[in-house]
């Protein structure tokens, strides 16, 4: 009877009463917690996460198009495809690295699985960027190069990316749970990564020793990826695509280890 | 049901570390570099063994600091030991502090659904439970506003509610005589009671000694985090009150 149970330790001394509910309907039922205790608070509800993606296109394109003469084609659109997916990868990791601390109280009293956590927090807040994505993929529709069938590929990759924030999520978030300024780090972080990702700068434009590199970051290769896709409608290269499955499996793979080991200790330091 | 000790604790030791200020990045810099601070560690339980067999209610009684709440969430499985070896078989419900999964800004429904899935409740026996949860808490017309308009002794009321529907195996209780008024304490305490005629295993704290000694039949007494006695509930209240009388 106990004997699953047991398995999951390890530490053979203790023989743990098991959780045995639903993953699945828990995890529905925290994001649909997050989405309505969200929107219920905002009288302007799914329009504020709109606004800012459109306000950053729109400072962007004045910047690129009238000061610095920027030679890249259909810039406004270009500049959305960068953004869109570097706002839900910088919030996605925000949020599910305090997901854990902000749920404490929860942690305490409730033996749910810890991963379920961080893990419903990146996805609630991947529902709540959903209009972002649906902006920029009407826009492209509407004004850029139309539906391509290289579009099929979009799941594939946002599922990557997914795996790889959600990695990310499960080692910082327990890192909080210990040292409560890497929130900080995680902030810092976002904001030097903006400047890393290809969102007001073409690929091109990086020196060639650099560019093989460049294109291990998960989030400058869904960006390239994504322009490739919409704006290019190319084909979004093999090699891209393995670089962003491999360091994203990995990553998750190693946040799952690192998450195993640390939430040993959640009780004592919460 | 299986066979042998549901609750088996041996030689059980925990530690809590005050961690002022090591929660900050300074700390742990400061820690690498050499200036390590030993970090004063109080032990809420210290080698404690017991075990506890299925279908048995046992009381744990202590001054406050004993470990009473520390051996609880040790059986829940929500903190490890440090040393020692826990075997807690089967489903486990904590009623340790009720309602730690609710929301505002959620409805009395949307709460039960929520708090029913974190005790591990499965979707198709929400739908099930779900009446019986509204009827037990007496809530009725409330249950679609949000929780923020509900008084304290309705979210309790709420939140035992939907503990109590888990059908576990185990059921711990801390405290839960604080729940609702006369009349809903008394509907709860039936309730425990009904647990224990299906052969269910209950843990408790409890002050309320009269309350304890109807419901359980045997009760540890932890002092500084050792067992000091363990026996029949009349035995170990006496020693237990006799106690506390001599020290005022």
């Amino acid at each position: 009877m106990s004997a699953g149970a047991a398995a999951l330790n390890e530490n053979p001394a203790i023989v743990e009463p098991r959780w045995n509910g639903d993953y699945l309907f828990l995890v529905q039922n925290l994001i649909s917690k997050d989405v309505r205790v969200r929107y219920r608070n905002m009288s302007l509800g799914v329009f504020w996460s709109l606004l800012n993606p459109l306000v950053m296109m729109g400072v962007l394109w004045f910047v690129f198009t009238k000061i610095y003469d920027t030679q890249i084609p259909h810039f406004a659109v270009f500049a959305l495809c960068g953004i869109v997916p570097y706002n839900v990868f910088a919030l996605s990791w925000l949020t599910g690295t305090t997901s854990l601390v902000e749920s404490a109280a929860l942690i305490k009293r409730v033996p749910v699985p810890r991963e379920i956590i961080p893990i419903s927090a990146v996805l609630s807040n991947c529902v709540h960027m959903s209009s972002q994505v649906i902006l920029l993929l009407a826009l492209v529709a509407l004004t850029g190069e139309g539906v391509n069938i290289y579009w099929l590929f979009l799941p594939l990759v946002w599922f990557l990316e997914l795996l790889f924030v959600v990695g990310l999520a499960l080692i910082f978030s327990g890192l909080n749970v210990y040292v409560r300024d890497v929130r900080y780090v995680v902030e810092s972080a976002n904001v030097v990564l903006f400047w890393l990702v290809p969102i007001f700068y073409p690929l091109s434009r990086i020196p060639l020793e650099f560019r093989e590199f460049y294109q291990y970051n998960p989030v400058a290769a869904l960006v390239l990826a994504s322009q490739r896709i919409l704006v290019d409608g190319a084909y979004p290269q093999t090699s891209l695509l393995l670089k962003l499955a491999t360091v994203s499996t990995l990553t998750f793979v190693l946040g799952w280890i690192a998450f195993r080991r640390l939430q040993s200790g959640f009780y004592n330091y919460l | 049901m299986i066979a042998g000790p549901r609750i088996e604790f041996r030689e059980v030791w925990k530690g809590f570390q005050r961690h002022t200020g090591r929660l900050l990045l300074r700390a742990h810099v400061g820690n690498w570099f050499g200036r390590h601070r030993e970090l004063e560690t109080f032990h809420a339980l210290k080698g404690v063994s017991f075990r506890v067999d299925s279908g048995e209610s046992v009381a744990i009684v202590g001054a406050n600091g004993a470990g009473k709440s520390t051996l609880l969430s040790l059986v829940a499985g929500l903190a490890r030991p440090d040393s020692g070896a826990i075997a807690v078989h089967g489903r486990v419900a904590a009623l340790l502090e009720l309602g730690s999964g609710f929301h505002p800004d959620l409805t009395g429904a949307e709460n039960v659904r929520l708090n029913a899935a974190l005790l591990g409740i499965r979707r198709e026996r929400i739908k099930e439970i779900f009446d019986g949860i509204v009827e037990f808490a007496e809530i009725g017309d409330f249950m679609d506003e949000p929780l923020r308009t509900y008084s304290a002794g309705m979210i309790m009321r709420l939140a035992f509610s939907v503990a109590v529907n888990v059908d576990p195996d185990v059921l711990l209780i801390d405290e839960f005589l604080a729940v609702g008024d006369h009349t809903f304490q008394t509907k709860c305490f039936d309730k425990i009671l009904q647990f224990r005629r299906l052969g269910k295993t209950i843990l408790c704290v409890s002050h309320v000694s009269g309350m304890a000694q109807q419901l359980c039949g045997r009760a540890l007494w932890l002092d500084h985090g050792q067992l000091l006695l363990d026996g029949s509930i009349a035995d170990v209240c006496e020693a237990y009150e006799g106690r506390s009388s001599i020290q005022g």
